[in-house]
């Protein structure tokens, strides 16, 4: 027997927990809070890869391109926003980036 | 038990245990090289699905690209990064509470669409399309009724670039720079001035 459609959306999922997991109790550490994003993003190409593959149709490929390609741009502008941030206060605490609160 | 089982327990299990690491490592540079392995991992369980494209797209955009990007910030900046673990303990039964409950929904909600939703009846992957590498079957469909979507994926990270750079250019003002076209454009008329001084006066100021 092959593997099921059952097996990759569980593996999505629990990918997607552990992602939201890292966001919960990494919350003082922009960067892996940064990884914990791609890593839910990663989980949601799983997600439609597999859909894609199991309705035999391309199309879900396709949008994981693109989820791909806004990853890939997230990431770049967050960690330049993030070097940016360093420069300025000397830290990365994110407890205190209500600076711009005014 | 066949070979295709097997590798898809052992990708699953590497993918999902690296992806624990990512979260919970000490070290960020490690974090990073955690994230490379479930990369990596979910790059092997893509080829399993036959999605071979995204796969190599995956190794050359996350390991390729992005990790390195992260691997680079983690290193240049300096920081303790011990002062970051003060909250993990405080967050951490909550956490478990949401995470634990999302999992319960996710898998639920997943099992319910996987054997009974429209992907129901099909239980076999996709094969590969007789003639059709993956690549090209993606190609036939990106190039004609998604082009505008491309073309739109290109903007995007046209704007991103450009954005980084835009925050991440830095001026230092009072350093002086050379500037070949001022050098060059310099004639004797620009570069030079004769006056006359009168004698007993000295030169004006």
């Amino acid at each position: 027997m092959s593997v099921g459609l059952t097996s990759y959306l569980t593996v999505a999922a629990i990918l997607f927990t552990i992602g939201v997991f890292g966001i919960f109790i990494n919350r003082k550490n922009v960067i892996v809070i940064l990884m914990s994003i791609e890593l839910i993003l990663l989980a949601v190409n799983i997600n439609l890869v597999a859909f894609s593959v199991y309705l035999h149709q391309v199309t879900g490929q396709i949008f994981a391109l693109f989820v791909l390609t806004v990853a890939a741009a997230e990431a770049a502008v967050g960690l330049a926003i993030l070097v940016t941030f360093f420069r300025n206060r000397g830290d990365i605490a994110v407890d205190d980036v209500s600076m711009m609160k005014g | 038990m066949d070979l295709q089982a097997v590798a898809f327990g052992v990708l699953a299990v590497v993918s999902i245990a690296a992806a624990a690491l990512v979260i919970s490592a000490r070290n960020p540079v490690h974090s990073v090289l955690f994230l490379i392995l479930t990369f990596f991992s979910a790059a092997g369980l893509f080829v399993l699905m036959g999605a071979e494209f995204l796969a190599m797209l995956l190794v050359v955009v996350y390991v390729g690209a992005v990790a390195v990007l992260f691997l680079f910030v983690v290193m240049m900046l300096d920081v303790d990064f011990a002062q970051f673990r003060q909250g993990f303990a405080r967050y951490m039964p909550f956490g478990l509470v949401v995470a634990a409950l999302l999992l319960f929904e996710m898998i639920v909600v997943s099992a319910a669409v996987a054997t009974r939703g429209a992907a129901g009846g099909q239980t076999v992957p996709m094969a590969s399309t007789a003639g059709f590498t993956n690549a090209e079957a993606i190609g036939r469909v990106l190039y004609t009724q998604y082009v505008y979507f491309f073309e739109a994926a290109g903007l995007v990270l046209l704007i991103a670039m450009i954005g980084a750079i835009v925050l991440t250019l830095h001026h230092r003002p009072h350093v002086r720079r050379q500037s070949v076209s001022r050098q060059v454009g310099r004639n004797r008329g620009s570069g030079m001035d004769v006056v006359q001084i009168k004698s007993g006066e000295g030169a004006p100021e």
